[in-house]
């Protein structure tokens, strides 16, 4: 069997050490330290503040009213930011990775006003079937990526069309949810909006439990498609010569980036912008190739965290997280387009 | 080298790479009907012909990328759309005209992606992938630039990095779309002549390539393509005439004896300067 070789091949040159290698353990690393920091800070901050001591042994439970603030109170709420910033975190990079535009972020898409339509029919057209406000967030999130991937669809789908399409459909459910509230009773409307606002304030654990288990099984699926995710960079005709099947892959990843932003959007209402920064933010902090997915979900969570602090401690009254987010995401995305802008003169 | 323990099985000597009447196109646009060519096995198969006249659409129903809507491509005797995608890419690997590099990725990463058909999801020979990559990256002489950005390098490099993510693929058959296009003329030959080496070493190659100088040095084979069909194959010394030429290009030219390979030499006229006879 003649095996076509390359060159006589003696013995196989020795490589220098990876590029970025250092930066692509220390980076994470200290993200996570400061991530720990943050929550035990977070943990103790409040009505009845705790010294970073009390709250560490308060998780031992000797210490009876305030393991119950920390381990009760504060604990699923600084948990929902962490796990709910890191999936959207990692749902972005996906998208923006699938659409290959940093643009290409769910809620830029759009997929969140799709759970809060779902979220409205619930409350509003359907309050009988007492199905829960998270499975309609689900089912309307899910509903919109699907109707998005299929308008979208042409042979394939490519990543402007999906980007475009995404914001028609979203505006056309914008105006249907407009309607919905405004046809609805005013208490059904008020904890509608408030749930639309996007918040973690009324995270507990009966509440938590059940979507970070769904988010640790999506996570480990996003496993599966790191491999095929890094060959569509490549283009299509590489990734499909290596052996890709391009729309399974594709329908794969879109998937997972829906639930990834889904879950959290079920129970936390639409947190915006974490997802278009987060991988943005770690691309610049690891370099490499392709969008990180670990340090995108770091970064998500990072993110969220400070956000919710600031939405919680730095201003008089208390303000829901999303608009956080929606205001320091808002001036980042204007700085990028401002050096963007100047990049091209 | 030793015989892989893995990918193609036997009966690779002999891809038999064929188009059998096979009918090509995008959505309801037929670009060629009834095709019937065959690659064959061992040659360097160099495929010219004017612009938009078939020959990517071609190289893509050959690599899979494509299926035909009457006819079939085949390999190794049964039809390529039989085998499993991951299957038929350790038996081809392709070359496209346009691809992306992501940015910030190294030589060496780019590379690394070439192995993705021998990757499943229970096992990855982590040894056999890194020597691979070493091999590939050594026969296109960019393993100096192993930890650097592609983006950085020349393009003549990127495209030797390109050549190499096909190379690690470890394919008996190698698609190359206009591999030298936009390279400076040093760089075309330097190119062509690894390409050569690859042939010589075992592989059977098929390229675009739009000179045809080039073409009639290189090639043991030449396919002619106008209009989405075949007007001609064989090897350049029968198949590159001028009566070819003016035929398939509208282009008036004399042919002659490259004194260097004596292959065939075609010297276009000028409409500039008239025709010489
Ligand atoms: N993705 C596509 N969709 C529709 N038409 C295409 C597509 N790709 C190529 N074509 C058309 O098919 C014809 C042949 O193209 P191609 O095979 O790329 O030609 P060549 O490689 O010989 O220049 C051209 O007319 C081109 O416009
Ligand atoms: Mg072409």
């Amino acid at each position: 069997m003649s095996t076509p070789t390359t060159s006589p091949a003696p013995a196989l040159p020795h490589l220098p050490p990876r590029a970025n290698r250092r930066r692509r353990v220390v980076v994470p690393v200290a993200t996570g330290v400061a991530l720990l920091a943050l929550a035990v800070l977070a943990l103790g901050l409040g009505d009845y503040p705790l010294t970073p001591v009390e709250v560490v042994s308060a998780f031992s439970g000797q210490d009876g009213f305030a393991s119950t603030v920390v381990l009760e109170w504060r604990l699923p709420r600084v948990l929902a930011a962490l796990a709910f910033g890191a999936a959207l975190g990692v749902s972005g990079a996906l998208f923006q990775s699938l659409t290959q535009n940093p643009l290409g972020s769910p809620d830029i898409i759009g997929f969140s006003s799709g759970s809060f339509t779902g979220v409205l029919i619930g409350m509003t057209l359907l309050p009988a079937l007492a199905v829960p406000q998270t499975v309609w967030a689900l089912a309307g999130g899910l509903l919109t990526a699907l109707v998005v991937y299929a308008l979208a669809y042409r042979r394939g789908v490519q990543g402007l069309r999906l980007i475009v399409t995404g914001i028609a459909v979203t505006a056309m459910l914008q105006a249907l949810n407009v309607w919905m509230l405004l046809r609805a009773q005013e208490e059904v409307a008020m904890s509608a909006s408030a749930w639309a606002a996007g918040s973690l304030n009324l995270v507990d654990w009966d509440q938590l439990l059940p979507s970070l288990i769904l988010l640790v099984v999506a996570g480990a699926a996003v496993r599966l498609v790191v491999s095929p995710l890094r060959q569509l960079e490549l283009g299509d005709d590489a990734a499909a010569g290596h052996g890709l099947r391009l729309e399974p892959a594709r329908l794969g990843v879109l998937v997972l980036g829906v639930a990834l932003t889904a879950l959290p959007t079920a129970v936390a209402g639409p947190i915006a912008f974490v997802s278009l920064a987060s991988p943005h933010l770690a691309k610049r902090l690891v370099g490499g190739a392709g969008l990180p997915l670990v340090q995108s979900a770091l970064m998500g969570a990072l993110v969220l965290l400070s956000a919710d602090l600031i939405a919680q401690h730095a201003l008089p009254t208390a303000l829901p997280v999303g608009i956080v987010t929606v205001v320091l995401g808002g001036s980042y995305l204007v700085v990028l387009l401002l050096r963007g802008a100047g990049q091209r003169r | 080298m030793t015989a892989p323990d893995r990918g193609p099985e036997p009966g690779h000597d002999h891809p038999g790479l064929a188009a059998r009447r096979a009918t090509l196109g995008y959505d309801r646009r037929v670009i060629s009907r009834d095709l019937d060519v065959e690659v064959p096995d061992g040659s360097f198969t160099v495929i010219i012909g004017p612009n938009g006249c078939g020959k990517s659409t071609l190289l893509r129903a050959f690599s899979r990328l494509l299926s035909p809507s009457t006819g079939q491509i085949v390999l190794e005797g049964r039809s390529i759309h039989e085998f499993r995608a991951k299957d038929a890419a350790r038996r081809i690997g392709l070359l496209p005209q346009s691809s992306s590099a992501p940015d910030g990725i190294t030589v060496r990463e780019l590379v690394e992606r070439g192995r993705y058909p021998y990757q499943t999801l229970l096992r990855q020979n982590r040894q056999r992938d890194e020597e691979a990559v070493l091999r590939a990256m050594a026969a296109t002489a960019v393993t100096q630039y192993a930890e650097r950005p592609v983006d950085e390098l020349s393009g003549g490099q990127r495209q030797r990095v390109w050549v190499a993510m096909a190379l690690a693929q470890e394919t008996p058959t190698l698609l190359l779309d206009e591999p030298t296009t936009y390279l400076d003329i040093a760089h075309q030959i330097e190119l062509l002549d690894l390409f050569a080496r690859l042939h010589r070493e075992g592989r059977t190659m098929v390229a675009v390539l739009h000179d045809l100088n080039h073409a009639a040095r290189f090639a043991t084979h030449l396919i002619v393509m106008k209009d989405g069909a075949v007007v001609a194959e064989g090897p350049p010394a029968e198949v590159m005439t001028a009566a070819m030429v003016d035929e398939v290009f509208g282009l008036a030219a004399i042919v002659i004896d490259d004194p260097l390979t004596h292959t065939p030499l075609v010297v276009p006229h000028s409409h500039a300067h008239g025709t010489l006879d």
